[in-house]
């Protein structure tokens, strides 16, 4: 049997007890500690705080220290607040998202009666699904301005290319959640356009026709169509979304931010003062 | 870039980083101050114009306005700017998905060392002249003609019938003059290639996607002969008014 169980992994393994030192003296014989020795000890392990337990187990305390404490260049302004603001405004679309969640049906039938429960009866509903409309319109604003600024400090070179081809396919799901979205409170304006977004897109060729009847869900426009731009803007592009926008942090991370390029010249002369 | 000038640009950006200051808590400073200008934004916006609710969806009528979200203005507009039909679909796909791709490959052609905005020359004008030929078409695209309104020239006598059709929503798929859509076929002469007849059976009797105009021949039959009336006036400009 014992050969069938694998051994326990190191990190899962018991950790050694901390408190030898003290009680060898006192009430041990031969090293093995005594009855009071053992809650002593035991006191001692559950005087670690709550961030100790979990740093104990994930070893996660030296990656956010050295995150959180990493410097960033020398001249970093508020251009470089664009891209956590738009981080922000994807997160209040999320959130947003899911309270209007709780009380739309996407359902041709009652689609719009829902978006209209929302609207004039849910208690702050229309705020809510304002700020959700409108968040849209400023997170698409934050990216255009955070990608001018990456753009003007050609902060898109050596070594962040991976960077910016993450954040140009972030831009076109974003505006993918901007079109799919734009369906669900399923009035005359949202059905209307989104039937002709479909139908410019069947116009493509080759795969033209396959793409706009899989968005349609059929070769009509209808119920099927209403539930795939629902389950489209409420789970998959905004997945995909979330994991790109970890990668872009991870190599925000990993990269660093730039330092505005006119910053150079300064930089050379004190280089050689340092040397 | 060249080995070199990697290795130059990693170093020079190391002396910078380590005379900056630390992440926390300057740059989550203006990260959080930053954060919460976008929610007020947000708010103030949802007070300020709230969140319209437009008549329900019905897939039947025909009095619509297929407008998109204001950031797709630029693509709509495409279409009216590029006119000959054979070239519709250079509108529609072609060009929008170069300009992606070319967006998406940028750090793989511009290769060159030098970020410094004023150094690269080529590439500050490409951008802000792609940036002002959106913001053109984007501009143009909300002020056009709302695809209610007819805006070529109408004899008194047929006044009626353009009014009854700017407001059946017909140039939500048509186009009649400037005015209009490109889903079904362009009206603007249809009185050349369909008699006054054939017009008025379409109308009742139409093929497909399009709605039946029964309803209005039974309900305001005269409304419905002003209707046929105009739209079998369009003819080339030579003719109008005949």
């Amino acid at each position: 049997m014992s050969k069938l169980t694998p051994p326990l992994p190191k990190f899962l393994r018991p950790a050694p007890s901390r408190s030898h030192e003290d009680d060898g003296a006192g009430e041990g014989n031969g090293g093995e500690p005594g009855r009071a020795g053992k809650v002593r000890e035991s006191a001692a392990e559950g005087s670690a705080n709550v961030v100790g337990w979990l740093d104990e187990r994930s070893g996660i305390s030296p990656i956010v220290r050295a995150q959180f404490y990493r410097k960033v260049p020398k001249g970093t302004n508020w251009f470089y607040t664009l891209g956590s603001a738009t981080l922000f405004a994807f997160v209040s679309q999320a959130v947003t998202g899911v309270f209007l969640a709780m009380y739309y049906e996407p359902d041709t039938s009652r689609a719009y009666e829902s978006a209209a429960h929302i609207t004039n009866e849910v208690f702050l509903g229309e705020l809510v699904r304002g700020m959700h409309r409108w968040g849209s319109t400023v997170m698409i604003i934050l990216i255009f301005l955070h990608m001018a600024r990456t753009f003007v400090f050609g902060a898109y070179k050596y070594p962040r290319e991976l960077q910016w081809v993450i954040g140009v396919v972030l831009l076109v799901l974003t505006l993918a959640m901007g079109l799919t979205g734009y369906l669900l409170p399923f009035d005359q304006r949202s059905f209307w356009a989104t039937t002709v977004a479909v139908n410019l897109n069947a116009s493509a060729p080759v795969i033209g026709p396959y793409l706009a009847d899989f968005m349609r869900g059929g070769a009509e426009f209808g119920a099927a169509s209403l539930a795939r731009f629902y389950a489209l803007h409420m789970l998959a592009i905004p997945g995909l979304i979330a994991a790109l926008i970890g990668a872009h942090l991870y190599l925000v991370a990993k990269l660093g931010t730039t330092a505005p390029p006119w910053l150079k010249a300064e930089k050379k002369a004190l280089r050689q003062e340092g040397i | 870039m060249n080995a070199r000038e990697k290795e130059q640009y990693l170093r020079e950006y190391s002396i910078l980083k380590g005379q900056g200051k630390p992440f926390f808590p300057y740059a989550v400073g203006k990260d959080g101050a930053m954060a919460a200008i976008t929610l007020g934004v947000i708010i103030a916006m949802a007070i300020l114009f709230g969140a319209e609710l437009g008549p329900k969806a019905d897939p039947t009528t025909t009095t619509y306005s297929p407008r998109p979200e204001w950031y797709f203005f630029f693509l709509f507009e495409l279409l009216r700017v590029i006119k000959p039909p054979e070239l519709t679909l250079m509108a529609t796909l072609g060009v929008p998905t170069i300009c992606l791709i070319l967006l998406l490959l940028l750090p793989f052609y511009d290769r060159s060392a030098e970020r410094h905005p004023l150094k690269r020359p080529i590439a500050m004008i490409g951008a802000v002249a792609t940036v002002v030929a959106m913001a053109y078409l984007s501009i143009i695209g909300a002020l056009g003609g709302p695809p209610s309104e007819i805006e070529i020239p109408v004899a008194a006598q047929y006044k009626p019938g353009a009014d009854v059709t700017a407001a059946s929503g017909c140039l939500g798929c048509h186009k009649i003059g400037e005015n209009g859509n490109t889903l079904g076929p362009n009206l603007t002469e249809i009185g050349d290639r369909l008699g006054r007849d054939a017009i008025a059976r379409t109308l009742v009797n139409p093929t497909a996607p399009m709605p039946s105009y029964q309803g209005l021949k039974q309900e305001n039959p005269e409304q419905f002969e002003e209707l046929v009336d105009f739209i079998a006036s369009l003819k080339k400009a030579s003719e109008e008014g005949g």
